[in-house]
């Protein structure tokens, strides 16, 4: 460790965004630098852990504690405050196909977890994963590396968000020749589609997959499996298949006046935006647009906070955002002592541009939907909610109550559901015949192949909805298991 | 009659463990006239020495006491005629001390072997004498065993020459009889002994104590039985076995103390055998091989060998200065010739290192050696009438004053010599010179030795290749982990790195991983019967350098004996190693010739593959010396995608051991060449098990990429030079742990133990070296080496592998090493002890318990038998009595904050448990207890090697004493507190200066061998009559036999630590390498006292990363009464495993005493009484599975424990634990658990027979006492009871000054006048054995001479070694010189003595000493605190200083000097110092001959302070801001 008492000495730097009245102008990335010097104190504050709460990726209490992927976190905190970058890069890439991407979109469950953090702000881990994965591609230390051998082994994986990625990249490592097949137009998948272009630039999607295309990676767009080539060919013609098709199964909010018009699920919101963002800069007008309308976003995640995002930059009219869990704690609660992920009070980024624009978080919280209100075009119009209470139920289970006399009716013109995902998609999986598990998603065992021999899942489609990282990590422990499926019980890559 | 001797090995038990020691004297009569005075003075000598000795269960076995003598010729010719046998005059006949069998038919047996013998080797067996013996109420075990005992009278034959031709004879008789008894099938032969055959000298010896001697030889009692000389000895042994041939002296010596070295001392000797010869012997040198009978006890080796030199032509003292060299490497005041001397024997033979004092009598000269170290007591008197009196003590026999001509004590490594022939006393200097000039040493030097230096420089040595270093990393199995955590802080700071809490990671054997095989071994280290070496603060006596090249006859020397190449270190640069290489056998290399031999094999092959590369590897080794190679370089430089590189540590040992065998070991020197050796323990294994020098090419290339990548700063070869210092220095380190002190006798002497190797492996290829509870094999081994190499060179795909596996050894990392302390236990834990929560508790227990999956530890594969009939769990001992057996580990105030301290001391006394101190005192506020009822008091107080804070208050406070011998993180080490965390409040705890560092010694200087830790727990008990004193060792092959001994020494408890217990900071090789786990020590402690008949009289703690319920029922299983946490409470109170504890950074105030972070400390006393209640929860529950009710019932049941059957890991599965689980057969009365009260004999000291009524009146109404009394040498631990009551009674403030005054005429014993606190003043008249005023705690000691005394009180030896060790307050006046070590770790008192010896005033902390005369070597090392002023008389003294950490001041100040003056005059006054007056009456002379002594950091911090206060700041500001302002100074905070 560089600096033994850097926590004491260095408080943490905030994270350097551009202005939030600014950034609305525009779909440009929103983070900013930092200067090195900077960097490299926010590096010093590691502490170096005997046990380093952060590189582990366990799950507590149901979320995740530390990272996924097990970034070797203490090693690369350390070598930035040295100023080895190029050094920190290296042992960065050993664990994480696409740091560039995860230091940008990851909730840092690590700086949950940071020891640092049980008294003092956290390290600033996920900045520094950012600032080191940007450094390797401005200084060319990412090029493209092929395998040095061929085994002649054909894999296919279908679907190219982040599990799928990180599988193909890893199997190619090993030398397998993979075909990734995407049924949308670009490669990507969420991270091409699902989150907007101002928290995670295409082009870094475009530059990686450029990367693993030189690297010998073959992509298919356009085809999805199931639908324009049948499940069973790639059974025959690939020795191994890996889906990671995700969890794209969104859940409904079936109240009252759920058929009306200006009701939308977010995805489709977001995805519509981005493509036409790519396509025209948003000039074909292929997406909808959230300009002067009442936009309600219900869903206080990822998603929902990625819709009030774009709608900001739409320019919306009104803006709210419904949670129906109530308002978390500004500080831990006793039942959620650290390293539990902390399920604190925290203003996102397009939560911050509201509050810019009119001077308070958009959220509301503890409510419940109870139906939508339309005009006489059928067109959603207003909305009515209405408090809930959390309380246990038969099942010793918290449930939602709702309290009498609360409705309240809000104006909503544009409504975007991003509610959650229940589970992956199932024509493909049918024609396959693979196993599901109890809520639908698909079972593996532990080398996360399916009940169908020889086909592996992994991501949200069999792990369901979840983050990035553990996208990542998922794709490289299927990668791993097949690649000791393919050459007889040996791997060369690591989890 | 009983068996006689040690019990075979069985179970964890193994005899070779066993030590002993004693106390020894000799008086002697210079001008050699015999007479009967002188036996029966020197029985008198021995009966003063009895408290030296020990006995065991029974009060009249002792260990042994034994006499030698010259032949009383008159005795034996008259009794001889009553037998009709005709003796020959004197010198022409030989008589024997014969032990027999009790069986007629052996004993008619061995007669006739004797008549046989004797005959063939052309003498005459004269006759046999029945040894008349008394009645000597022998205890029965000392009577079962008694052999008969009989004198055989041997006349010398025609033709032989002369008596000393005679004597070889003699031994050669002996040497045929002994092997051809061994190898017979007489009855009874194990009692056959000869414990003297000679002309000249006859030993009397046997089971007894001092006192039975005399009374069982009736002989002695015979006045015609005269001796000019007559040694005696007193044993202490670590067993209760009967021994009869185990008693001292043996036929040269009598020896105190223990040899180290002795495995690789008996190796070598074997191996040099082979090259031996001798003109004097002749042909009959081959009936006397082997040299060594190995069944002996160390010291009878030792004569074995110094027999051999002295009968092939060395007298003794020459052979002496052999085998015990005083350290000569480092000393530049050293005469060229005698330098010369021991350079050039150094070159026949490597030093037998350990503490020893030696006596040593040929019949014509008697002497004594001391280790070049000092550590054992030896005195002496010289009278008028020509006596001389030596001994462990002074007083030893009563002399009157007038008649005493000189006092002296034996100094480190100097030989005192009364040579009778010459009817004088021969000086140190004059002898070793005379044998230093015996032969042109320097010439043949000269002549035949090279050196490194004046090798020719190689061309350059080939460059590394940059891009397949990762490959060849990976290789050797090189983590990313172990280039930063090892390599990176030795590359850039030239020391080892440091960490801290403690291992828990699994065995090697247990690991899923492959693990260098390094790993398996554990080092050894020295503890209770032997001390660790400060090889920082004594480097004086450390030697690193070595020399390479075959050795020559060891009996005949001559120029081509010291054909070799010197080495300033065993670890060589790629330039030397070239060097090396070039040397052809040419004269000018002195016919050195290297060659080179990979150490490769195919992997593919596996271990047959290995087995048949290392037949190879053995074979050709042999042929290169067949063809006069001599130094053999064991290279895998060579390794590729098809060779891989066998273990390093194997290849080099095998071969050792093959040379061995085939007894060529001698003729060539090994040298390893290999990538695999990184870290410090690495070194001390090749080096361990026979590699002169090694040559890591691989970590140098690692430092040299460390400074490409910027990660180390300098040029590659300052980074690489500082790399090599590191290793040397921890390499040094690694051996001061083991006591030794020069590399040369570490080399091949095998101090480790294995752990996890199966015992064909190891007869094969480390034989030997103990393993006790089997393991892998060759064919694992090959496994590993393959799976290591694999990574380098995948055999299937080449995958780019950009760096290296990040490892997770000593960090944790997810996908590395396992670690039981890990991020889902630990936050398990602490959730579960702040919310109270059983349930989740044992969800923790069941992460740790679980071990099928993930196996860590030993106790992890034991599965319980349960109970046919479990018992109701409400039967069962309640939580409330399990939980008073626990307690929390030592853990000091300074280590850890106060709040964490003193929140574990309210727990534990809420339960009542014990919490420990630590080394670090406590706040005596802390004794009073707190408003609601809650106590901050430790009911252990720790009396560790620096004696921090260690008051008669903290004494008489204390439940528990407890003395720490080592630790299991770092056992055989010191400590340091560093100046930035000696902050003001623990500053004033430790009676010390802020900001000032502290140093704890790795040994006690008052514990140097078994009898010393007797005495101590004598002191300590007689301190605080009421406490427990329990002593702490840590796991390790042989504990056993020390817990045996110590349970001897009246301990009430002892502790086994477990080789993975924390730490605030230790070098990491130590925290991982060191020592073995708690099941195996534990287990070896318990069976050992059993077999002893010694567990019921003393209780057994076990401790070492407990943390479950099910750890404690294994632990109580395999015998433990009583549990120690540390790990476990820490983490219930917040610690997260940071291990940082010794940057003083720990995030939730724990282990830190920055007042920022002490505040985040979270933790509540109520935690840590959860997780206790938890854990004795637990042990209930398993209690009622077991069906015990009782916790005793449970204790040493270890047949209740099996191995877990079907253990299917691939390395654990060869594991056996039978002889953890082994019960000895002992009779139905041995206890098993703690059943009977330790016998202190308190009752018997001087205090309570007499000066504690005599000091009632001061006692209950303060009124002043005074009286005068003799005192004599067994009167040991004078006024240490009577200081107790005063400070029970009147606290920290005492008495006022001068209330109990005891005037005591005579000679004392040891520890006079220990921890006396104020209002009291000892005044001796006469003189003091070792350890005056140990602890004084504010009282006053006060010696002088008696008036009449024959000799110059300044120049005469007044008080013995370690006067006033730990001292925290108080005054002396020493009339005369004191002893070694004089005032070490002195924290404040004043003292004023007239001369000192060696190592004076060390780690001294505060307090002022004033010496008036001579001051010996290395005064004021590791002295950090503190004035000493020292008059230089000679003017040489800064060359005897130690200027590490001191400045030396020949201006002194005005001010100061009257201080100084004053003191004086005090002295003068008191003591009647004819000295003291004459330098006052010119003062002014006096004064200008004053040299102040004063430690760098202390004068800083002094001036720090009084700046301070000069701008205006309180006194108690002042200081921390001074303090303040010294931390900051990052460039103050050093390491070691």
């Amino acid at each position: 460790m560089g600096k033994p008492t850097g926590f004491l000495d260095y408080a943490r730097e905030p994270v350097h965004d551009r202005p939030p009245l600014e950034r609305i102008r525009d779909w440009e990335e929103m983070h900013l630098g930092c200067a090195e010097q900077t960097l490299r104190e926010q590096g010093g504050r590691c502490m170096d852990c005997g046990v380093p709460f952060c590189n582990t990726g366990k799950l507590f209490n149901g979320m995740a504690s530390g990272c996924p992927v097990n970034n070797l976190i203490p090693e690369w905190n350390d070598l930035v405050w040295r100023g080895r970058w190029k050094e920190a890069w290296t042992r960065l890439a050993s664990t994480n196909n696409f740091p560039e991407f995860t230091g940008r979109v990851c909730p840092a469950p690590c700086e949950g977890s940071c020891t640092v953090s049980i008294n003092l702000p956290a390290v600033n881990i996920k900045m520094l994963e950012e600032a080191i994965a940007d450094r390797a591609f401005a200084e060319g230390w990412v090029v493209p590396e092929p395998p040095p051998v061929r085994t002649g082994k054909r894999v296919a994986v279908v679907g190219s968000g982040p599990a799928g990625l990180a599988a193909a990249a890893q199997l190619n490592r090993a030398g397998h020749e993979v075909t990734v097949f995407e049924r949308d137009d670009r490669i990507g998948g969420l991270l091409m589609y699902g989150i907007p272009n101002m928290k995670l630039d295409k082009k870094l999607v475009d530059r990686r997959v450029k990367l693993m295309a030189d690297e010998g990676v073959r992509f298919v767009t356009g085809k999805e499996i199931g639908k324009d080539i049948p499940a069973m060919q790639l059974v025959r013609e690939f020795e191994a298949v890996l889906l990671c098709g995700g969890a794209t199964q969104a859940r409904d909010l079936p109240v009252e006046g759920r058929s009306l018009a200006g009701i939308y699920a977010a995805m489709d919101f977001l995805h519509a935006n981005t493509k036409s963002l790519l396509d025209s800069k948003l000039k074909n007008g292929n997406y909808l647009s959230a300009k002067d309308q009442h936009v309600v976003v219900i869903g206080g995640g990822d998603t929902g906070t990625d819709c009030v995002g774009t709608s900001m930059r739409h320019r919306c009219r009104s803006l709210t955002q419904l949670e129906i869990l109530p308002k978390p704690p500004d500080e831990r609660a006793p039942d959620n002592p650290w390293p539990q992920w902390p399920k604190t009070y925290k203003l996102d980024y397009g939560q911050d541009e509201a509050k810019a624009v009119w001077g308070k978080d958009p959220r509301v919280y503890g409510v419940m939907t109870k139906k939508f209100i339309g005009d006489k075009d059928r067109h959603v119009r207003e909305l009515l909610y209405v408090d809930v209470e959390w309380v246990k139920g038969p099942d010793g289970r918290f449930g939602p109550r709702e309290i009498p006399g609360t409705e309240k009716v809000i104006q909503a013109d544009l409504v975007l559901l991003a509610m959650g995902f229940l589970g992956p998609e199932k024509p493909m999986l049918t024609q396959l015949g693979v196993k599901l598990d109890e809520r639908g998603n698909v079972w593996t065992d532990q080398t996360k192949m399916t009940s169908v021999p020889g086909v592996f899942a992994a991501g949200d489609m069999s792990r369901g909805q979840s983050l990035v990282v553990w996208a990542i990590k998922e794709g490289r422990q299927a990668a791993q298991s097949m690649d000791r499926y393919l050459s007889y019980g040996e791997t060369v890559l690591t989890p | 009659m009983a068996a006689t001797g040690l019990p075979p090995a069985q179970g964890l038990y193994d005899p070779k463990t066993e030590h002993d020691s004693c106390g020894f004297g000799f008086v002697a009569d210079i001008k050699g006239r015999p007479s009967h005075d002188i036996v029966l003075k020197s029985l008198e000598v021995l009966k003063n020495l009895e408290h030296r000795g020990a006995t065991g269960a029974e009060k009249n076995t002792g260990d042994g006491a034994g006499i030698l003598l010259q032949t009383p010729h008159a005795f034996f010719a008259q009794e001889c005629q009553k037998l009709g046998i005709k003796l020959p005059a004197p010198g022409r006949y030989g008589v024997g001390m014969v032990f027999l069998p009790d069986s007629e038919v052996g004993q008619n047996a061995i007669n006739g072997l004797f008549e046989e013998t004797v005959r063939a080797e052309g003498q005459h067996l004269l006759g046999w004498r029945e040894v008349p013996t008394g009645d000597a109420a022998l205890g029965p075990t000392a009577k079962a065993s008694q052999p008969v005992i009989r004198q055989v009278f041997i006349g010398r034959g025609d033709d032989v020459a002369d008596e000393a031709a005679f004597e070889r004879k003699l031994y050669v008789i002996r040497r045929l009889l002994e092997k051809k008894v061994s190898r017979s099938a007489i009855p009874g032969r194990s009692s056959f002994y000869v414990a003297s055959l000679s002309y000249k000298t006859i030993v009397y010896k046997g089971m007894f104590n001092a006192n039975q001697l005399r009374r069982f030889y009736l002989d002695l009692n015979q006045p015609s039985v005269v001796s000019a000389i007559a040694m005696v000895h007193q044993r202490f042994s670590t067993n209760t076995f009967p021994s009869w041939a185990r008693a001292h002296p043996y036929r040269y010596i009598s020896h105190n103390g223990e040899i180290n070295t002795l495995r690789g001392n008996i190796n070598w000797m074997h191996a040099r055998q082979a090259m031996m010869s001798s003109k004097l012997f002749g042909k009959d040198l081959l009936k006397i091989l082997t040299v060594i009978d190995t069944s002996g006890s160390d010291s009878a080796m030792f004569d074995n060998v110094l027999e051999l030199l002295h009968l092939a032509g060395r007298e003794l003292p020459h052979a002496m200065m052999m085998m015990v060299p005083e350290p000569w490497s480092r000393d530049d005041n050293m005469s060229p010739e005698r330098k010369a001397f021991y350079e050039f024997h150094s070159c026949l033979m490597e030093p037998w290192d350990g503490p020893a004092s030696i006596a040593f009598t040929d019949g014509i000269r008697v002497g004594a050696v001391l280790d070049r170290n000092g550590l054992r007591p030896a005195r002496y008197y010289v009278t008028r009438d020509d006596l001389v009196v030596m001994a462990s003590e002074a007083g030893v026999l009563d002399i009157p004053p007038e008649q005493v001509v000189r006092k002296g004590r034996l100094q480190p490594g100097r030989i005192f010599l009364v040579d009778t022939s010459l009817q004088r006393i021969v000086d140190d200097d004059e002898l070793k010179d005379r044998y230093a000039r015996e032969a042109p040493y320097g010439e043949w030097l000269k002549k035949s030795m090279l050196q490194m230096s004046t090798l020719p420089r190689p061309s350059r040595p080939p460059l590394p290749e940059r891009e397949s270093l990762l490959k060849r990393q990976q290789v050797f199995g090189y983590t990313f982990e172990e280039v930063k955590l090892l390599i990176t802080p030795m590359a850039t700071t030239g020391n080892e790195a440091v960490g801290s809490m403690g291992t828990d990671t699994p065995l090697a054997v247990l690991s899923d991983r492959p693990r260098p095989l390094f790993d398996y071994f554990k080092q050894l280290f020295a503890q209770v019967t032997n001390p660790a070496v400060d090889a920082i603060r004594e480097e004086i006596i450390m030697a690193s350098d070595t020399t390479i090249g075959p050795e020559a006859n060891l009996l005949e020397p001559g120029p081509e004996s010291c054909r070799q190449l010197g080495l300033p270190t065993p670890i060589l640069t790629n330039d030397e190693l070239a060097k090396i290489r070039r040397l052809d056998g040419r004269p000018e290399f002195s016919g050195l010739r290297a060659v080179k031999l990979p150490t490769l094999y195919n992997p593919k092959g596996d271990g047959a593959a290995l087995r048949s590369a290392l037949e190879d590897l053995r074979w050709k080794v042999s042929e290169c010396l067949a063809e006069g190679f001599n130094v053999i370089v064991l290279s895998d430089r060579g390794h590729d995608a098809d060779n891989a590189p066998i273990p390093s540590l194997l290849a080099v040992s095998s071969v050792q051991h093959h040379l061995i065998r085939e007894g060529k070991r001698t003729q060539c020197s090994l040298i390893v060449e290999s990538g695999e050796p990184r870290e410090v323990h690495h070194f001390a294994l090749l080096i361990g098990y026979g590699a002169s020098a090694v040559n890591p090419y691989l970590a140098f290339e690692t430092v040299h990429d460390l400074v490409a990548q910027e990660l180390v700063p300098g040029t590659p070869a300052e980074a690489e030079k500082k790399y090599l210092k590191g290793v040397v220095k921890g390499l040094v380190k690694v051996i001061s742990k083991m006591g030794i002190s020069t590399i040369q006798s570490y080399h091949g002497a095998q101090v480790f133990e294995a752990v996890g190797l199966s015992q064909d492996f190891v007869d094969e290829y480390f034989t030997w070296t103990s393993s006790r509870v089997g393991g892998i094999g060759i064919d694992v081994v090959a496994h590993e080496a393959r799976m290591r190499h694999e990574r380098g060179f995948p055999p299937k795909r080449p995958v780019v592998a950009s760096s290296l596996p990040a490892g997770g050894e000593y960090q944790y990392r997810a996908g590395g090493e396992f670690h039981l302390t890990n991020p889902e236990t630990i936050h398990k834990l602490q959730y579960a002890c702040r919310t109270n929560s059983y349930k989740v508790f044992q969800e923790y227990t069941a992460l740790i318990d679980d071990q099928s999956k993930q196996l860590c530890t030993l106790r992890g594969l034991m599965d319980f038998r349960h109970a046919t009939h479990p018992v109701r769990i409400e039967e069962v001992e309640p939580v409330e009595s399990i939980v008073k057996r626990f307690k929390t580990g030592a853990m000091s105030y300074g280590s850890i904050s106060k709040e964490a301290h003193e929140t574990l001391a309210i727990a534990m006394n809420r339960i009542g448990g014990k919490s420990n101190t630590g080394e670090g005192g406590e706040d005596p506020a802390r004794y009073q207890n707190e408003q609601n009822g809650d106590s901050k008091n430790s009911g252990i107080k720790q009396v560790a090697s620096g004696r921090f804070g260690v008051t008669s208050y903290y004494l008489v406070n204390a439940r528990e004493l407890q003395i720490k011998i080592a630790q299991g993180a770092k056992p055989g080490e010191g400590g340091q507190l560093p100046g930035a965390k000696v902050y003001p409040w623990i500053a004033t705890v430790r009676h010390a200066t802020p900001g000032v560092g502290l140093i704890s010694p790795p040994p006690h200087h008052d514990i140097y061998s078994i009898e010393d830790i007797a005495e101590l727990i004598h002191d300590l008990k007689n301190a605080n009559r009421d406490a427990r004193v329990s002593v702490k060792l840590v796991s390790e092959l042989g504990v056993g036999t020390i817990a045996a001994g110590v349970a001897k020494a009246h301990a009430d408890t002892v502790l086994i630590s477990g080789y993975d217990g924390g730490t605030g900071a230790s070098p990491l090789t130590s925290i991982k390498h060191a020592g073995i786990p708690w099941e195996l020590g534990l287990a070896e402690t318990h069976q050992v006292l059993v077999m002893n008949d010694l567990r019921s009289r003393i209780r057994v703690e076990v401790d070492g990363q407990l943390k479950s319920g099910r750890d404690v029922v294994i632990g109580a299983l395999l015998g433990a009464e009583e549990f120690g946490f540390s790990t476990g409470p820490l983490i219930a109170l917040g610690c997260i495993m940071m291990r940082a504890c010794h940057l003083n950074t720990c995030p939730v105030g724990i282990a830190t005493q920055d007042p920022k972070l002490r505040a985040k400390f979270p933790g509540d006393p109520q935690q840590v009484v959860n997780f206790m209640r938890f854990v004795a929860q637990e042990v209930r529950e398993y209690m009622a599975e077991l069906g015990f009710r009782t916790f005793d019932e449970m204790v040493g049941r270890s047949e209740r424990i099996e191995m877990r059957r079907a253990v299917d890991h691939w390395k654990a599965r060869n594991l056996d634990f039978s002889r953890i689980l082994f019960k000895p057969t002992v009779p139905k009365h041995y206890g098993r658990t703690c059943s009977i009260a330790q016998d202190h004999a308190l009752e018997k000291t001087l205090d309570s027979t007499t000066l504690l009524a005599l000091a009632r009146p001061a006692l209950d109404e303060r009124k002043p006492v005074r009286a005068t009394l003799p005192i004599r040498n067994t009167n040991r631990v004078v006024g240490v009871q009577t200081g107790s009551e005063v400070t029970r009674r009147y606290g920290p403030a005492g008495l006022p000054d001068d209330t109990i005054r005891f005037h005591f005429k005579g000679s004392a014993g040891q520890s006079f006048g220990a921890f006396i606190p104020k209002g009291m003043t000892l005044v001796l008249e006469g003189d003091s054995n070792d350890y005056i005023g140990k602890g004084l705690s504010g009282g006053r000691i006060i010696v002088f001479p008696p008036e009449k005394a024959g000799f110059v009180p300044e120049e005469n030896i007044i008080v013995g070694n370690v006067a006033f060790y730990g001292a925290t307050g108080g005054e002396a006046f020493i009339r005369g010189v004191a002893g070694e070590r004089f005032c070490v770790r002195n924290s404040g008192i004043d003292a004023v003595v007239e001369g000192v010896g060696d190592h004076a005033c060390e780690y001294m902390t505060g307090g002022r000493v004033v010496v008036l005369g001579p001051a010996g070597r290395n005064f004021a090392a590791g002295m950090s605190g503190g004035v000493a002023y020292v008059l230089d008389g000679d003017g040489k003294f800064e060359s005897r200083c130690n200027l590490s950490m001191v400045g030396l001041d020949r201006k002194v100040e005005e001010a100061e000097l009257t201080l100084v003056k004053r003191m004086i005059e005090r002295h003068a006054e008191l003591t009647g110092s004819a000295l003291a007056s004459r330098l006052l009456s010119r003062w002014e002379d006096t004064a200008r001959r004053f040299v102040r002594i004063m430690p760098h950091d202390y004068r800083r911090m002094l001036e720090a302070q009084a700046k301070m206060r000069a701008k205006g700041l309180p006194p108690e500001e002042a200081e921390m801001a001074a303090f303040l302002e010294n931390a900051r100074d990052e460039a103050r905070v050093s390491g070691n």
